[in-house]
């Protein structure tokens, strides 16, 4: 059941950015757990190499929205999206879509690193290797470009061999990024990407995202409201599972439309 | 301040009471442990290894039955551990969810407590009695239904304690449900899952029961899988205390023996299991 009732929360009226070619397009996008409904009725394109941000307080649903844009709510049952969410133009919603290849254009960095328990040049071969047929040079050139990418090369050049766990958290992350970036996705998802690591860290994957928006659409969730205005060109503010405000981060951070957004930017909430 | 006074000394009767406990309980144990070493060393030398074993009063070893232990166990493992693993990995994996998997769970554990005789018992009914005879194959069996519900047990549990997040992570690559489970969960679950199977080897090498009611025993040495087989349990059931000094030395010896594989099996189980945790 498709529901298209427009959300009345959320401004609609003069959808900023329209015309920009949209990567994703999350129209009338409703979600489940269970019977308790966490996302209602959410509208939201996500503009081709833009970098868009989700803010608002914990349990708002932007974790939530983040992991319906790759199904990554099908691995658990009960979980059930309604609606429909397009990448370029497809419905991933829909049924009889290949998950995986889904999966392998839309990626995610998660807020924890997870390196894989295999050595650094492993973790980011062993994507490759699931798609393409490489010889052992053109996947050491990948490898490589990858880690560089991810600004981790030059720290980890000379002990490719050694366990991916054995990084510091901020190059974990780096390293989860670069493994993400080696498929070739088109959208990277972000979710609190460094809400585990130091300000040193943090500023270094910034700085990424920032250079990885020229390739890829991002979206990022964060609770650091400074981040969000940072390294984003468009926040969607998000409250009890409505999406409140979606605008130019530049607008949505010095003049916001609603007064919940207001409240919450300026620390009165959340 | 009298409330004080009183706690503190009922905590000082309580203490002593569990050293006691404890004493009192280790004590059987070393006792137990020395009078295996004490005995078994006794009787440990070349010929224990190279000679079968003897009829009473002459010279003799214990060659048959260690080989037989070691094959009936080896392929009783061999054939439990594949099917505890890929039941363990349903559980985990795939059916972590399911009502199913409760079940598996709840009847595991039954099989899991179930006293070996029974075990023996069955494949006695299964085995035994259609074949016409004890063999070495009913034993294997046994042996590998007595080690299935501790892999699956152990498999369950080590793979449930990969954190969620690392299959997200690699569920977000795009790769399929079963390269998540072979290159990612058995990858970090790999010492936890060896642990379970060598646990599972130094339950299946001391059992007695089930192989009394499925391969019997041999005198000679044989390696038909069809037929009886010597193997230390059964023959230390057999020798010990049936009078003769002879028998009753082997059966010291054999126990001695078993009772070092297994050490040796824990131990370095243990290991691995230390060097995950430091990982």
């Amino acid at each position: 059941m498709t529901d298209m009732t427009l959300n009345p929360g959320a401004s609609t009226a003069a959808v900023p950015g329209a015309g920009l070619p949209e990567k994703i397009s999350v129209r009338g996008l409703k979600f489940y757990y269970g019977d308790n409904l966490a996302l209602k009725t959410i509208n939201l394109p996500l503009y081709s190499h833009k970098v868009t941000a989700f803010i608002g307080p914990s349990g708002c649903g932007k974790s939530t929205l983040l992991r319906v844009l790759n199904r990554m709510y099908d691995l658990y049952p009960k979980q059930r999206a309604e609606g429909e969410v397009l990448l370029d133009g497809q419905n991933i919603l829909a049924p009889g879509q290949d998950i995986n290849m889904l999966r392998a254009r839309v990626g995610m960095v998660f807020q924890k690193p997870t390196p894989f328990p295999m050595t650094i040049y492993d973790n980011i071969a062993f994507g490759i290797k699931l798609y393409e047929d490489l010889s052992k040079s053109e996947l050491d050139g990948r490898v490589e470009k990858a880690l560089r990418g991810a600004a981790l090369w030059e720290e980890v050049k000379d002990k490719l061999g050694a366990s991916g766990l054995s990084l510091s958290g901020g190059q974990q992350q780096r390293l989860c990024i670069a493994r993400t970036v080696a498929i070739k996705p088109e959208v990277i998802l972000f979710d609190e990407p460094c809400s585990a690591l130091d300000p040193l860290s943090t500023a270094k994957i910034e700085e990424l995202i920032d250079e990885l928006k020229e390739h890829y659409t991002i979206a990022i969730v964060t609770h650091n409201m400074q981040q969000a205005a940072r390294v984003s060109e468009y926040t969607a503010f998000m409250y009890l599972g409505e999406l409140v405000e979606f605008n130019l981060t530049t607008s949505v951070f010095t003049a916001p439309a609603k007064k919940q957004t207001q409240d919450y930017i300026t620390g009165r909430f959340g | 301040m009298a409330g004080y006074t009183s706690r503190k000394r009922t905590s000082s009767v309580m203490m002593a009471l569990c050293w006691a406990a404890t004493i009192f309980g280790i004590s059987w144990l070393c006792l137990i442990l020395g009078a295996l070493l004490w005995n078994g060393f006794a009787g440990l030398g070349l010929n224990v290894f190279v000679l079968d074993t003897p009829a009473p009063n002459s010279e003799g070893g214990l060659r048959n039955a260690i080989v037989g232990s070691l094959i009936m166990t080896t392929l009783g493992v061999s054939i439990g551990t594949p099917i505890g693993i890929l039941a363990g990995t349903y559980m985990a994996e795939y059916g972590r969810y399911s009502k199913l998997t409760d079940y598996i769970r709840f009847i595991n554990d039954i099989l899991l407590s179930a006293p070996s005789i029974i075990i023996g018992l069955f494949v006695y009914e299964v085995a035994v009695v259609p074949l016409r005879g004890f063999s070495a194959i009913a034993g294997v069996l046994a042996l590998a239904v007595i080690v299935i519900p501790v892999v699956v047990r152990t498999t369950e549990d080590m793979l449930l304690l990969v954190p969620v997040q690392l299959r997200e992570a690699a569920s977000a690559l795009g790769l399929p449900r079963s390269h998540v489970v072979k290159k990612v969960a058995y990858r970090a679950a790999k010492t936890g899952l060896i642990t379970g199977v060598l646990l599972a080897v130094a339950r299946a090498s001391g059992e007695t029961a089930p192989l009394l009611f499925t391969v019997l025993s041999s005198q000679f040495f044989s390696l038909d899988l069809t037929k009886p087989m010597a193997n230390l349990p059964v023959v230390i059931n057999y020798f010990a205390g049936k009078g003769y000094d002879n028998w009753e030395q082997l059966a010291w010896t054999g126990a001695l023996l078993i009772t070092m594989a297994v050490l040796v099996l824990s131990i370095s189980a243990r290991i691995l299991s230390a060097q995950k945790e430091k990982k």
